[in-house]
């Protein structure tokens, strides 16, 4: 009974359910990356859940090389100037003070990147001291719960940025759910083993043994071009996708917007996802990951 | 009258809807098309992003199937940006195409950005429903929107406040809430819903 008994005396700002119902109010929806207020006002009317302001698209910072780090705060202020849904803004894996200073622009969630060039390659950023909610990557149920662990309150399969190939994110995808589906049917005396080898914190593992899903919002990531692409990660287990490259690197970048958008929403009706998918102009043009040399993939990236 | 309940699946917290839902002991069903309102009692609008759904209620023509089975008197429930879609006039962005039905006034976002965001103990009066009067409801706000208090229509009753700005407000049958009961773990909201569907006290009652 006593715990029913909440006694506030003034309301409590950030908390862990605020953080993770944004991630909820995020689900069914498209998080597009856009580079300039214009792009964002795109994104927006074509109806995506919340925008990503960054200063180039994965597939320029993989043309472009070199350090690729927090955007200009200008940048992403003129960004918020400009829509009225989320805004999302990218720090380097580790790096705690971009991070703060993020936070301190007011952005809605920040995204512990491996889009971006890492800054610590030994420990990511401790999230339960933000007030900001984190999203980070992933490649299976491990690398999850381990972010987790630190405080994520979204977690997104890693896929491989900036490529407009599929292949990663399905990948991911489906080792992530595969790891989930294996601990719902383990006897429970099997679940510390399973967290050593997991190399994940035990609470988490035996949490996500007895739910049968990750603790908070699962989204998918890198590689999505195509409305098709969106509805398979949806029917792989994602319950909303990020669009980085995909949509400003296409011929039609707004009609392609809100495509992925409605396909999203419809992922389970395939008449309706072809009518969605006609006549949409050129897909980006993309890059084969298994073209990739392994220290060319941003997903190795972290751990 | 059918006992199912609609929760509009355009995007946003549906499925948190449907397990509260599932847990009073409703049949839900996802709306995503007209013909999904074919055979519901009453209707979910749940949390999300009211932009997007705004976009997807337009392009999948759901607006007006929607206000005609509101007017018939089909009980409907709109959570955050439920409540954005419900409001017959919005401080900004007045043109964003939706539903309406309640006569107020609401505010997008209206408490700032998401560091913002809070959680914080509502007392809810619901004469008929006495289990609100034994603790305070868990209310989660979430980039949540305000109804402007001297907003109101005559036929708006407030059901709880904060800060001195209506929360949780019904017209007839329509309901709209500021917060997210379902995220909250608390079924209370959910239960007087369903059993104001079941009993058909929500219909025909101003």
């Amino acid at each position: 009974m006593s715990e029913d008994i909440i006694d506030w005396s003034s309301h409590q700002t950030s908390t862990w359910k605020t953080k993770i119902g944004l991630a909820e109010m995020l689900k069914g929806g498209v998080i597009m990356d856009v580079v300039t207020p214009d792009h964002a006002k795109i994104a927006e009317d074509a109806g995506a859940a919340a925008v990503m302001a960054l200063e180039r698209v994965p597939a320029d910072i993989r043309a472009n090389g070199g350090v690729s780090r927090m955007s200009d705060p200008k940048m992403i202020k003129g960004i918020q100037k400009a829509v009225s849904i989320p805004v999302m803004a990218k720090c380097r894996i580790g790096h705690f003070m971009e991070a703060r200073i993020l936070e301190a622009l007011g952005v809605d969630f920040i995204d512990e990147s491996e889009v971006l060039s890492p800054a610590d390659d030994q420990y990511h950023v401790d999230k339960s001291k933000f007030k900001v909610p984190f999203v980070c990557g992933c490649r299976d149920l491990g690398e999850a719960l381990r972010r987790i662990g630190e405080g994520a309150s979204m977690i997104r399969t890693k896929g491989e940025a900036g490529t407009g190939d599929v292949i990663e994110a399905v990948r991911h995808m489906r080792t992530l759910m595969d790891g989930i589906r294996a601990l719902t049917v383990m006897p429970r005396d099997q679940l510390m083993s399973a967290a050593r080898n997991l190399k994940a914190p035990y609470d988490l593992v035996v949490e996500v043994a007895r739910i049968g899903r990750l603790p908070v919002p699962n989204f998918s990531a890198g590689g999505v071009a195509t409305p098709a692409d969106a509805a398979l990660m949806m029917h792989l287990g994602a319950e909303s996708v990020f669009v980085g490259s995909g949509i400003f690197k296409s011929g039609n970048p707004a009609k392609r917007a809100k495509a992925i958008v409605e396909a999203v929403t419809h992922y389970n009706d395939a008449a309706k996802l072809a009518a969605i998918s006609e006549d949409l102009g050129e897909p980006m043009v993309g890059i084969g990951c298994d073209e990739l040399s392994e220290d060319k993939k941003l997903a190795s990236r972290g751990w | 009258m059918s006992k199912t309940i609609g929760v509009l699946a355009l995007q946003g917290a549906y499925s948190k809807h449907r397990e509260m839902l599932a847990a009073c002991g409703a049949q839900t069903v996802e709306v995503r098309a007209p013909q999904d309102l074919s055979g519901i009692g009453a209707l979910v609008l749940p949390g999300g992003e009211s932009t997007t759904m705004s976009r997807l209620l337009l392009r999948w023509e759901l607006i007006e199937p929607i206000q005609n089975l509101t007017a018939q008197g089909m009980p409907i429930f709109g959570t955050c940006a439920g409540l954005i879609l419900l409001a017959d006039r919005l401080a900004e962005w007045n043109a964003l195409p939706r539903i309406g039905g309640l006569d107020l006034t609401a505010v997008r976002n209206a408490y700032g950005r998401q560091i913002e965001s809070f959680e914080a103990g509502l007392e809810i009066n619901i004469p008929e429903a006495a289990e609100f009067a034994e603790h305070a409801f868990n209310g989660i706000f979430i980039r949540a929107p305000k109804i402007l208090a001297d907003s109101l229509g005559g036929n708006v009753e407030v059901l709880a406040v904060f800060e001195k700005n209506p929360v949780l407000v019904r017209q007839g049958n329509i309901i709209a809430a500021a917060f997210h009961p379902e995220l909250s773990g608390d079924c209370r909201l959910h239960n007087w819903f369903v059993r104001g569907l079941q009993s058909g006290f929500f219909r025909g009652a101003r």
